[in-house]
Formats: structure tokens, C-alpha cells, sequence
């Protein structure tokens, strides 16, 4: 058996070695005895700290054919491609042939004798990945320093290449450092290429790496899948462990090609350019990854254990304890930011932690998009909001709805035929991205095409939590699970599923240093590692209602409606039982109660009255 | 073997020009086509010249054109033919062996059986019930694929497509080899069928050989579930163009020539490659030969890249694409954007990484030799058949949707099943499940009143928030061929159709709208009321016709758009206005409203028992989970099965009493209004009848329309007309409120009015001229009941109708 680290380092002696073992038993399932094999490694404590993940260390650190894992959101599929899972080859001098594995590798090994009938032909599927969206930098913060611990206790004395680990770390903290700086001193939060680009990024500007959202960096990733790629959908985000493959032979640019190779080559020369580029893009910029194993992240939240709630439940009761007083706490901070309005503070919590959980036929059931309306437009109040909230969620999006961005900027993706592959667009979110949508940017004037197209995919994903990709002849519907919030001075142009407008008890003279006073720095990560659990955790609550609460409900209704038939329709009690539902889930509670509801119901009537109030002030028509 | 030449980028179609056709009657003389066949090594793939001699005599002059879609040129994973066993992943070389006993080696395949049995298959086969549109014009009763031989003899066009399913009846065993070996089997086929022809026809002249095409193989259906078992096999699969290449010259002979002696050689491709001679045979010079292009033999070749259908995908994955070589005639058949059947061999080639290096990348590329196209969408445009859309339902399927049909609740089960999440609206939702169904599609074209509208349109119009989109949304997911627009987002083109340039050939190009592209579907249109007029106007002509007529930019035409229309509109006031009629609440042309069979009112019923079951239903959808509603109601698939099943295969007739009680029906309705002094019903009424009942006989899978199926169509109706059309003044039920958007009531109303004004002017006297506003108070104060400006410029409008008076600014002048 290998040792610890054998298996991390070169993985593939371990493919390799079950291969020749099987050889004598055709029939020994080798491959699924690999993937147990890694899986088991990896259910070790601990053990996938040890694997170096290509999220965080840069690429020409990494060790080629060694085991690395990647936390990725699969941006495009690729057609499936067949390979040489056996072949055999024929050794020039003596003649001898061996039989060799092909999987979990790109390129053979040489003196392949294609006529040989021990050639095993298997099916392989490739999938695009990038890193998930609008990771926030507290988020790579948070793993470099768990990963820098682990790294030096662990993985770093027993390598050979400590000094550039160590030097790495650092390379980590100043990096986050300068994530930092660009959150202060930066007002404007596009997230605009700003930052000196890195040796990496300035070799890549050349080709596309096809982010969903613009200004992204970080390495993207083919992946090569072997088993079950029927059960990956687009969009998932994803831990994959796979065997890193930066063979220089993969990089053959058609541009590097001679012509005369082209002309020999009648088959190869039938790809564009452009597709050559994308689907086999030099592997130094977009390294080639072969899944042993991936696990798909039902949170994006490093400060979760990784294991699902249910398997840890010491965890979760100690949060569900604790969960009402961080709620009080996270209460009162977002008042401060909402200028003092309690209220809207209180449906901003009942939003960061929504998800929709279901879906009957079209209806998603437990989306929870809101529109805040009456958000100062001066001094830059929503810029300064969202980096608040930036704080909060492991990812998030700002779309500053101006006209020149809604005419211009790419928000569904489109399939581009000659290239092959999906050009993403910023709506091609992970589940959970939080969207921030500033309205108050929104100037009078013309949309155009893309403009009227763009607001439509923004209203579909509102109401229906889908998105209609681009395939020219036709469209596709991808579902999505993306919590939106707009930010807008009266009632927004898009649909949502609730409105509630800010009333400021505070009119601080100085918006921006009232604001930054309030906002929590990055060095009390205590308290915003507390907020950002508590959010987390809620959202993945299970939730049930008791057939008595169902029979209370109903009352209810049927109480409401006798009163005044007007006042309620189903939509408000589609809307009250998703705000009873995050209610409960925001207190730690799994079930409904009476509480639960008649408070539900109470801040749902203050809302509604306060928006009743505003009508008559303004004579908004709905 | 050895093709007469053709230049490299002339195509040579059927419709070969004169030049093209001298050159191959004359190249064969000087050039006997059966001395290369002999000497070529790429004669593996066509066993037909070396085994017998027969067909030669028999084909005489005839040219034999090379087959590259069979691939004997291709840079496969084969052997060298003399040396090697062939690998081991299916790619079968094949060298015929002499002799009638052996089998193609590597196969099973024995050629002499295999041409007799094809042969047979030929002159035997008969398919009573064939309805393909290819056969058009051919004696179901006689030997099929003799009658398009004998075509071929007529026209000329030497291809015989062969439908793979009837082989398969026929001999199945036959069948089988054609799909594991077509390399060898085909070019078999393609031996008997010449044999065959010039027996029966020795005096028709061909350019050249007959090539058998043949098609449907069920193999595989889908490009998903291609795997590599299927290399080298005969495959079908449906997919979608989604881009085309520029035609590309392949090099099928070399043509060598001496610089020296001027000794001219030929060199056949082999494998992708061309061997260049390194030594003149005739003067012995070394590297002495030169490659002559324009003497040199080319092929046509096109690379066409076919992606999934939509239809055919799981969600949320994006769709998968396959490259497609298309030779000779078959390139330049298709453009993007075609939905085409394709009928080829599938390949894997392996990669090199570069010339040099010799060790390679362990993937194969992967791509499908075509053999035969078949366009599904061509249909649509023409309206020939519907039988292409069929749908293929397994035994059992078809078995589980007749248990369901023979239940006697299923009208209400499936009326349930239909957007379970939307809670009530029962008569709604049936309204909609028969329009799912749709009536039976009737052809008067022949007494000239051409076809009969098969749809029903359906108009949904209440308070906003009361799910009216979703449940436009539901049918839309539900039905194959649906399409969702709303009505603010969409102008008339979007709806119709456009012109298009396309940049890349610069050729015009027709882009359907949502209507035609719903042909055959459910249209949904969302916000109809924000639809501007221009846009509306369009409907007019589709929603009764069903066609849709284009004259832009240099393309006249008429399109089918055989659409059912599903729209939604909101009142104009946001808020029903009860006392107001449906025309006055939704402000649409009454012109385009008679075209709605069913109006639903979608209202807050407000009482009590109602909101208690609302809400039990709403809380439980939040709550239950995914198995206890998949036990409740019927699944989406069986639903939509149940819909393809009924609609390709039930085409119900009305029966005797049936007709009865629509004759019945009909005049009751036209009693209920001449009581009153109004007509309540127009022949397009007694329309809309006839397709509910059709289209209730088809969720009942009977071939019949009864008088059970009448009642609920009755009832339906009355349903619908009872919530849009009940005049609010009268409580009745008025059709003229849709067919001349006001009630027969409001018209008395405006009649009396005019009257009561005009015996108030001739109550004055000799005054030549009035004033407005006086005329008005002076009315008012005269009648009892109110009377409204509006009401009185009416009254004044329908008075200078009748030349008794003119209004010019404020002055009422009398004329006369």
C-alpha cells in the first residue's frame, strides 16, 4: 500500500498498480476499486486538507500528475470524447508490447500500436469549470489561513518544494491584503480589473476564459469525468479531487501549427480556430483535471464543516443554540446599516436566508426576492450597502442597473456556434449568489435590444428563478436558485415577491462616514464569522408544518377573507407562508409555531400599511 | 472504383451541368474503370468487381462513383489489409474472399446471400400501409422498391433510398448485418440493386451507378446515447444543424506525372494519405514525379456540426454536438438551422499531437460519414403530413394510456393533473386540457372554403395576481411545440416572421416568429391587452386561417401557423369591473375577441368554503413532499404522452347523434337570444362546439363524437359564455357583446335615445341650428334616465347617419 502521501503526490502509481493487478481478472471492476480507493483516502480526518487546491495555489506551484482539488461551478459541457482506456504499446527495440492504462491521463505513452485488439475504447465526458462567481474575498481569506496551517503542519515538511509553500503563504495574505484595499479605498465596486495584473492574468488576456461575471480571475479548469456525468447539471458548483494535468503537449495552438501538418491532416484542419482554442486552450492557462472524485458543495461556506448538517450534529446543535442571539445581534447591525429601520432589517435577514427548496411544475417554492425601495440616492448609500452585505455572503453580484450597463452588458448566455461552447453571461450564477440589483443608478432613456432582453431574463429569473440560455435557434431554461434584491428609490420596474420601503429614523449629515463607522472590520472577524455561519446554517435547515398549524393557517385565511375579501388574496398567503417559513428557520426553528405565524403575519401588515402609507404620498400606482 | 474526375469545388448534384456530364461519358473510355478496381487496394470496401463478374456485363457503361461515405478512404483505426488482425474495437477491415461460401472477413457477412436476399427484399416487398410522403404517387400493392426503380429509369436520378425498418420486417437477419457492417453490406446492396436495374432496364442511361441509401436505422435515436459500441455501425439520429462549412475538396486520386519521361502515374488516397512515388517506373529517374492538381481526382466533402434537439435533452445540461461529413450530393443539402434525421456510420479517429511527435493524445475524434439526410421541420413549412411528427410510444406506453383512457373519470383526472399547483378554476383547466387536444382538422379545399380551424383559442381575462402566467407558463412546459411571449415584449414581427440576411452567405433568409414556430403547438401569449394594435392585427389572419402571408423584402409567401392561442389580459382598470361587459373591461377589438372559443372570466370567487380549500391546497404545497404529490396527481410525462398519443392517432367523427345534438344545441342558443330580440349565437359559435366535443371525444380516445361528448362541450361553453359575455345591464347572456362588441341592450338603449332626441328637435320647431350643450340639458332634463355625453354623441352620430342633421364644432345644424 502506498504511504500517506504517495497518493496525494502520484496518484496515478495508484491507478496504475490496481490496473497491472487486474490484469489477471478481466472482470475485477478496477476502476471502481480506484475511485473507492481515493474516496476512502479522502473520508480520512482531515485528509482533503492535505490535498493543495487549485482554488488558492497558483498553478506553476503545483506538482503535474499529483492529486489536487478544485471548487468550481461547471460553466459549459462539452461534448463526450472517447479514448484509449487500454492500449498497448510496442517498444521499438525489443518488440515487446505492454499493456498500459489510459485513464485519468491526456496523452499515451509512446510507440501506440493502434491495430493491437487488446485496445480498449471507453467514453469520457469534459466539462468547463471556473471558479464559483462572485466569491467574496473573505472567502479566500478564511481558507488560505485554514489552509496555510494545515499546509505547514502537514503536507509541507514531507514535499520537496516547502520553500515556494512558504513563500505561497505569504503570496496568499498579501493577495487578500490587496482584496482588502480595493474594498476601502475603492468606491466603486464593479469590480473593475483594477488591481495590477498578476503574471498569470496577464498571459491569459489573450484568450477568454469565459467567466460568468466580468473582472473574475482565477484558474479555470477542464475537467475529465469517467463515471456518472449524466448526474452533473450545469451550474453545479462542485469540490472536485482529481489528478492535475499540465502536459505541454496538450497546448498545441492551431496558430502554432506548420501548415504542413494541416494539409496532412485533413480532420484536424475542420476545427476553427477559435474552437481549437477553447477546447484544448494551453494547459498552462487552463489546466486539465481528471476526476477521482467530486463533491458537490450544497453550501459555499468555508466556515462550515464540510460534511453535511445532518452528519454533524454536535455542530449543528451548538449553532441552534446559539442562533436566536446571533439573530438579535445580526438584528441590530443591519438596523444600524438600514438607517435605523428595524423592519426592512428584519425582511433583509428573512432574504439573505432564503432558497428556494422546491419546485411543483413551474412555481419555485421559498424565493424570497425583495425590493427595497426608498434608498437614498445620495452619497452613494446602495454601493455602500452591498459592500456590507458583501461581508455576509460567501458570494455575491453587483448589477448597477444603468442604462448603459443594461444595454450593453451580457447577462444570459449565449452559445456561440463557431467557438462551440457557451459564452457565459452575469446571470450564470452559482445557487445561493446573492444579486444585488441598484436600480437607483437607472436613468431616464432608451433601451435598445439587448436592453429590453435584459430586463426580461432579470424579470423571468425574478418570478420564475430561471434563466432562458441563448441557443440562437433556440432557448433553453436553466432553473436557478440566485437570491435578488433591488435596491431602487420608489417601487421598481421589475417584479418581486416583496416590497418594503426604508424609512430612515436616522438622517445622518455624512452617509459615508456614518456608514463606514458602522461597518464591521474585517479585523473583528469574530463577530462577521458568527453572521456569516448563522446565515449559512439557516438556509439549510429542514422545515415542516404540523397538520395542526396547517388547519390554523387555514382558519386564518378564511378569517382574513371574511373581514375584507380585498385585503388578502392568494398571493399574500403564498407570501405569508414563505415568510413564516424563514421566520421559523431565522429563529433555528424547524417547525412552524403559532408565534412563528401570527408574528409572520404581524410584520407582513406593517409592511403592507407602510406601503399603503407611501402610496398615498406619492400616488404611486402599482 | 475509379470515378470519372471532377473538378475540385464543382458539385455534381443531379442536375449536373453539360459539362460535367461530357466529361464523365468520356473519361470511362479511354480510362477502363475495372483495371484500377483490380490493382487498388481500397477495394475492400466495394466486394463488387472482384467476386463475380456479372455485374460488369450487366452495367455496362455505366460508371460506378466512389462511395466516401462508406468511408474506404477514411484514416480509420484499420490495418494494413495483408499483415495485422483488425483492432479491437469494433473497426472491421474486410477483404472480400472469393468464393460464395466465405464471408467478408471479419464479419458475417456473405456476399452472395446477402445481394440475394437484398434482391429479394426488393422485388418482393410490399407495404400495404406505407403513408410516407416518398411514395407518393406508387402502388401500394405492388412491389415498392420496384416502382422506384422504375422512377429511377424515368428520372434518372440514380438513388435508392431504403427505408431500414422495412428491411427489418422483411428479414431481420439481413437488417442486422446492415447495421453492424454497412461498410461491407451497402456496397453490396448497391451490386444487387445494378444488377437488378440494368436487367430490367438495359437501355436507361445513369451518370452513373445506383447507390443505396439507406435510412431509419433504430440503432440509436439520440446523440446522447452514442457510445463507443456504436463505431462503425449504422446509426440514426436526429439533431439539429447548427453550422456548415465551406465545401471541401478531397483528394480521392493523385495524379503523378514525370518531369523527365512525362510518364504519367496515379496514386489512390489511402488512409487519409497520398504515397508519393519516389522512383519514375519508366525512366528510373528518383524523385522525379510531380503532383498535377488539376488532373487529380477530387470529391466534394462538407463538415456539418449537428447539435441535440431541445427535445431529446435532460435538463439542465447543455446539448451535445457531433461533426457530420457530408460527400458529393449530399453536401450543400442542408443549412443551419434544419432539424434533420441523419442516416450514417459513426467513426473514431485517433489524434496526433503534432506530426513529430509520435506519441499521441489518447482521445479519438469522433464524426458521422453521412448517408442520408432527412429533413423533420421540412413538413411544417407545407403541411404535407403529420405522420413525421409521430411520436414513438412503446407497447407498454400505449397500453398504460388506454388503461387511463378507458377509466370513465378520466376527463377529470387529467383536468386535475393539469398544473396541479394552481388551485381550483376546474372549467378553466378543461377548457384548456381540450385545447391541448384540439379538434379533427377538416379539409374543405376542394369546395373552396379550405381548411377548417382544428384549434380552440382560449382567452383568460380577471384580476391581476390570479395565476393567469402560470398557468400560460404550465402549458407552455407541457406542450413539445409551445411558445411564451408576452404581449408587451413582442412586436408583430417577432409573432410572424422576419427577412434575415445572413452575414455569412449573404443570402436572405426567412426567421419565423413565435406563431409559426408554434405550428402544431400552443401559442401563449401573456398580457394580451398590452399588445399594441399593429401587433394584434396580425392574430387576425391566424386565428381563424391558421396561416400567416409574408410579402417583404422580395419573399412572398404563406406560412402555416396551425397555432392554438392561449392568452391572458388583464382588465383595463387592474381591477374587474363587474358592472362593466368583458369588451369594456379588457378594451380588446370585438373582431379578435369572436375568435376566442372559450372567454374565461379568472375572478376571486370570495366565499368562504372556496377560501378554505385555497388555502389548505397552498399550505400543503409548501409542506407536502415530492412523493405524496406524485401520488396525488399524474405525472407530467404521462400527461404529455397521453396528449402526443391522442392527437397523432384519435381522429374522432362526428356521429349521427352527435350531429343531432350540436343541430340541437345550436338552435337552442339562437331561441335563447330571438326571445329577447337578439341574436345569441353565429355560426362561428356552433364552430367552437363542434371542436370542444371533437376534442372531448379525443380525451376519451374514442373515434367517435357522442352526444355525452356534445353535453360537455354544451357546457363548457355556456361555462365560458356565461362569465364574459352576460350583459351586466341585463344579467343575460348576449354573443353580440363578442361578435359586435356591444349588447343588444346598450343598442336598444342607444336606439331609444336617438329617438327621444330626434322628437325633442322636431319639438322645437323650424330652428335650423342648435347648440351642443343646450341640446344635451334639454335632453337630460326631458328623459328619466341618465344620459350620458357619451350616449348622447352616439345618439347624435346615429341621427347624422341618417342625414337628419350634421354637427359641426358646437352648432347641431338640421339638414333636410
Amino acid at each position: 500500500m502506498p504511504s500517506t502521501h504517495d497518493w496525494i503526490n502520484n496518484p496515478l502509481d495508484v491507478v496504475e498498480g490496481m490496473f497491472a493487478a487486474s490484469q489477471s481478472n478481466p472482470k475485477s471492476g478496477w476502476e471502481a476499486k480506484v475511485v473507492e480507493f481515493f474516496k476512502d483516502r479522502l473520508k480520512e480526518k482531515d485528509a482533503h486538507t492535505w490535498v493543495p487546491s487549485l482554488n488558492d495555489v497558483p498553478l506553476h506551484y503545483l506538482k503535474p500528475n499529483s492529486l489536487v482539488k478544485f471548487r468550481c461551478l461547471i460553466q459549459d459541457m462539452f461534448d463526450p470524447e472517447f479514448f484509449m482506456g487500454a492500449y498497448e504499446t510496442v517498444d521499438p527495440s525489443t518488440n515487446a508490447k505492454v499493456l498500459r492504462c489510459g485513464r485519468y491521463k491526456d496523452v499515451t505513452e509512446c510507440g501506440v500500436d493502434f491495430n493491437s485488439r487488446n485496445t480498449v475504447t471507453a467514453e469520457r465526458q469534459t466539462f468547463y469549470c471556473v471558479p464559483i462567481p462572485g466569491e467574496n474575498p473573505w472567502f479566500s481569506l478564511i481558507l488560505s489561513h485554514s489552509y496555510a496551517c494545515s499546509s505547514q503542519a502537514r503536507v509541507v515538511p514531507s514535499t520537496s518544494y516547502a520553500p515556494t509553500r512558504q513563500k505561497r503563504t505569504e503570496d496568499g495574505q498579501m493577495c487578500a491584503s490587496q482584496g482588502h484595499t480595493e474594498q476601502h479605498g475603492n468606491g466603486d465596486c464593479k469590480r473593475q480589473e483594477t488591481e495590477a495584473p498578476s503574471s498569470q492574468t496577464a498571459s491569459a488576456s489573450h484568450l477568454d476564459l469565459n467567466f460568468p461575471l466580468p473582472g473574475e480571475k482565477g484558474p479555470s479548469c477542464l475537467v475529465k469525468v469517467y463515471e456518472d456525468w449524466d448526474s452533473f447539471k450545469l451550474n453545479d458548483t462542485l469540490e472536485v479531487f482529481g489528478i492535475l494535468s499540465v502536459s505541454p503537449a496538450l497546448s498545441a495552438l492551431a496558430d502554432e501549427k506548420d501548415a504542413s501538418s494541416s494539409i496532412l491532416d485533413p480532420t484536424e484542419s475542420m476545427e476553427t480556430a477559435e474552437e481549437q482554442r477553447v477546447h484544448s486552450p494551453p494547459a498552462s492557462l487552463v489546466p486539465r483535471l481528471h476526476m477521482l472524485y467530486a463533491r458537490p458543495l450544497p453550501h459555499n461556506n468555508p466556515l462550515l464543516p464540510s460534511a453535511t448538517l445532518e452528519d454533524n450534529s454536535a455542530f449543528l446543535s451548538s449553532t441552534l443554540s446559539e442562533m436566536a442571539s446571533v439573530r438579535a445581534e445580526l438584528l441590530t447591525y443591519l438596523t444600524h446599516v438600514l438607517l435605523g429601520d428595524a423592519l426592512a432589517a428584519e425582511y433583509l435577514i428573512l432574504h439573505l436566508i432564503s432558497n428556494v427548496y422546491a419546485r411543483r411544475d413551474v412555481l419555485p417554492l421559498g424565493k424570497f426576492a425583495m425590493n427595497l425601495s426608498g434608498c437614498p440616492a445620495a452619497a452613494l448609500y446602495t454601493q455602500r450597502f452591498y459592500q456590507i452585505i458583501q461581508q455576509l455572503v460567501p458570494s455575491s453580484f453587483y448589477l448597477g442597473m444603468s442604462l448603459q450597463n443594461m444595454n450593453q452588458m451580457r447577462l444570459v448566455p449565449k452559445k456561440d456556434y463557431v467557438a462551440n461552447r457557451l459564452v457565459s453571461g452575469a446571470l450564470q450564477l452559482a445557487r445561493n449568489t446573492f444579486l444585488f440589483l441598484d436600480e437607483t443608478h437607472l436613468e431616464q432613456g432608451q433601451l435598445d435590444t439587448t436592453g429590453v432582453r435584459n430586463v426580461t431574463a432579470l424579470g423571468n429569473l425574478i418570478s420564475w428563478q430561471k434563466v432562458d440560455y441563448d441557443f440562437n435557434y433556440h432557448q433553453m431554461e436553466f432553473p436557478c436558485n440566485i437570491n435578488v434584491l433591488i435596491a431602487s428609490e420608489g417601487r421598481s420596474l421589475l417584479p418581486s415577491d416583496c416590497q418594503i420601503h426604508l424609512q430612515s429614523q436616522v438622517s445622518p449629515p455624512n452617509m459615508e462616514e456614518y456608514l463606514s463607522n458602522i461597518q464591521l472590520h474585517p479585523q473583528t472577524s469574530s463577530q462577521l464569522n458568527k453572521f456569516r455561519i448563522y446565515l449559512s446554517v439557516a438556509r439549510q435547515l429542514d422545515y415542516s408544518i404540523s397538520d395542526e398549524m396547517t388547519k390554523s393557517v387555514e382558519d386564518d385565511f378564511v378569517d382574513m377573507r371574511k373581514d375584507d375579501p380585498q385585503s388578502v388574496s392568494a398571493e399574500d398567503l403564498h407570501r405569508m407562508l414563505v415568510v413564516a417559513r424563514l421566520l421559523s428557520l431565522s429563529l433555528g426553528q424547524t417547525s412552524l409555531t403559532r408565534d412563528s405565524w401570527l408574528r409572520a403575519k404581524h410584520i407582513d401588515m406593517l409592511r403592507r400599511s407602510r406601503m399603503e402609507q407611501h402610496q398615498c404620498v406619492n400616488g404611486n400606482e402599482p | 472504383m475509379s470515378s470519372p474526375t471532377s473538378t475540385p469545388g464543382r458539385k455534381r448534384g443531379r442536375d449536373g451541368n453539360p459539362a460535367t456530364r461530357e466529361f464523365c461519358s468520356t473519361i470511362p473510355k479511354m480510362f477502363l474503370p475495372n483495371e484500377v478496381d483490380m490493382s487498388s487496394p481500397l477495394m475492400y470496401g466495394t466486394p463488387s468487381s472482384r467476386v463475380e463478374g456479372t455485374p460488369r456485363s450487366s452495367v455496362r457503361g455505366t460508371p460506378a462513383r466512389q462511395r466516401p461515405d462508406l468511408g474506404s478512404v477514411r484514416k480509420a483505426p484499420q490495418v494494413d489489409l495483408h499483415s495485422e488482425p483488425p483492432s479491437a474495437d469494433g473497426a472491421v477491415a474486410s477483404e472480400p474472399n472469393a468464393g460464395q461460401r466465405l464471408v467478408i472477413w471479419g464479419t458475417d457477412v456473405n456476399v452472395g446471400t446477402c445481394k440475394e436476399k437484398f434482391q429479394r427484399f426488393l422485388q418482393r416487398f410490399i407495404d400495404p400501409t406505407a403513408t410516407e410522403d416518398e411514395n407518393a404517387g406508387l402502388d401500394l400493392n405492388e412491389p415498392l422498391y420496384m416502382q422506384k426503380l422504375e422512377e429511377i429509369s424515368v428520372v434518372g436520378d440514380p438513388v435508392l433510398n431504403v427505408n431500414c425498418l422495412q428491411v427489418q420486417s422483411f428479414d431481420a437477419e439481413l437488417y442486422r448485418q446492415l447495421i453492424c457492417y454497412p461498410q461491407e453490406v451497402i456496397p453490396t446492396f448497391d451490386m444487387a440493386v445494378n444488377e437488378l436495374f440494368f436487367e430490367r432496364f438495359p437501355d436507361s442511361i445513369l451518370e452513373y451507378q445506383i447507390q443505396v441509401r439507406p435510412y431509419n436505422a433504430l440503432k440509436t435515436r439520440n446523440m446522447r446515447s452514442l457510445n463507443p459500441e456504436d463505431i462503425d455501425q449504422l446509426i440514426t439520429i436526429s439533431g439539429m444543424v447548427i453550422r456548415t462549412s465551406q465545401l471541401i475538396p478531397e483528394m480521392q486520386e493523385a495524379f503523378f506525372q514525370c518531369q523527365v519521361c512525362a510518364y504519367s502515374t496515379r496514386v489512390e488516397v489511402d488512409r487519409g494519405r497520398i504515397a508519393e512515388p519516389a522512383v519514375c517506373r519508366h525512366c528510373n529517374n528518383t524523385h522525379s514525379l510531380a503532383l498535377v492538381h488539376n488532373r487529380s481526382a477530387f470529391s466534394d466533402k462538407q463538415m456539418i456540426k449537428i447539435q441535440e434537439s431541445p427535445e431529446d435533452m435532460p435538463a439542465g445540461q447543455t446539448p451535445h454536438t457531433t461533426i457530420v461529413y457530408a460527400h458529393n450530393d449530399l453536401v450543400d443539402k442542408v443549412q443551419p438551422g434544419d432539424r434533420i434525421n441523419i442516416t450514417g456510420i459513426y467513426r473514431a479517429v485517433p489524434m496526433r499531437v503534432s506530426p513529430i511527435q509520435s506519441n499521441v493524445k489518447s482521445v479519438y475524434k469522433t464524426h458521422i460519414d453521412a448517408i442520408h439526410f432527412r429533413k423533420t421541420d421540412e413538413k411544417r413549412l407545407h403541411g404535407l403530413d403529420e405522420d413525421a411528427e409521430q411520436k414513438l410510444f412503446t407497447e407498454d406506453r400505449v397500453q398504460t394510456l388506454k388503461e387511463l383512457a378507458a377509466k370513465p373519470d378520466v376527463y377529470e383526472r387529467l383536468s386535475s393533473a393539469l398544473a396541479p399547483s394552481i388551485y381550483e378554476h376546474e372549467d378553466i383547466k378543461k377548457g384548456i386540457l381540450l385545447q391541448l387536444f384540439g379538434g379533427t382538422r377538416k379539409d374543405f379545399s376542394q369546395t373552396g372554403r379550405g381548411n377548417f380551424r382544428a384549434e380552440v383559442n382560449i382567452l383568460l381575462c380577471g384580476d391581476p395576481g390570479t395565476s393567469k402566467s402560470q398557468l400560460l407558463q404550465y402549458v407552455f412546459n407541457l406542450v413539445p411545440r409551445g411558445q411564451y411571449t408576452s404581449g408587451k415584449g413582442s412586436s408583430a414581427v417577432g409573432l410572424t416572421a422576419y427577412v434575415m440576411k445572413d452575414p455569412e452567405t449573404r443570402q436572405l433568409v426567412l426567421q419565423t416568429g413565435a406563431l409559426v414556430l408554434s405550428d402544431n403547438g400552443i401559442c401563449c401569449i401573456d398580457e394580451f391587452d398590452k399588445m399594441s394594435d399593429s401587433t394584434r392585427s396580425v392574430l387576425h389572419e391566424v386565428m381563424e386561417q391558421q396561416t400567416l402571408s409574408i410579402a417583404k423584402a422580395g419573399i412572398i409567401c404563406q406560412l402555416n401557423a396551425r397555432t392554438a392561442v392561449l392568452a391572458a389580459a388583464n382588465p383595463v382598470e387592474s381591477q374587474w369591473n363587474p358592472k362593466k361587459t368583458t369588451i369594456e373591461n379588457i378594451q380588446l377589438p370585438h373582431t379578435l375577441l369572436s375568435r376566442f372559443d372559450l372567454i374565461f372570466l379568472m375572478l376571486d370567487p370570495q366565499d368562504e368554503a372556496y377560501d378554505r380549500r385555497l388555502a389548505h391546497h397552498l399550505v400543503s404545497l409548501y409542506y407536502q413532499s415530492e412523493e405524496q404529490i406524485e401520488e396525488e396527481f399524474l405525472d407530467m410525462a404521462v400527461l404529455r404522452d397521453y396528449i402526443a398519443y391522442a392527437r397523432t392517432y384519435i381522429n374522432p367523427r362526428l356521429s349521427e347523434e352527435a350531429s343531432q345534438a350540436l343541430i340541437e344545441a345550436y338552435v337552442d342558443m339562437r331561441k335563447i337570444g330571438s326571445g329577447r330580440g337578439m341574436v345569441s349565437a353565429y355560426p362561428r359559435q356552433l364552430e367552437s362546439l363542434i371542436r370542444l366535443a371533437e376534442a372531448h371525444a379525443k380525451v376519451r380516445f374514442s373515434e367517435k363524437v357522442e352526444t355525452i361528448d356534445v353535453e360537455e362541450a354544451k357546457r363548457l361553453h355556456r361555462e365560458a359564455l356565461k362569465q364574459s359575455a352576460t350583459d351586466p345591464r341585463t344579467g343575460f347572456v348576449d354573443i353580440s357583446i363578442l361578435t359586435t362588441g356591444m349588447s343588444a341592450t346598450a343598442r336598444k338603449r342607444k336606439e331609444e335615445v336617438a329617438q327621444a332626441l330626434k322628437k325633442l328637435i322636431q319639438a322645437k320647431g323650424k330652428t335650423p341650428a342648435m347648440k351642443y350643450q343646450q341640446l344635451l340639458d334639454d335632453l337630460r332634463g326631458q328623459s328619466e334616465t341618465a344620459i350620458t355625453k357619451e350616449l348622447f354623441d352616439e345618439a347624435l352620430r346615429s341621427l347624422a347617419d341618417e342625414d337628419y342633421l350634421t354637427v359641426t364644432g358646437k352648432t347641431v345644424r338640421l339638414l333636410a
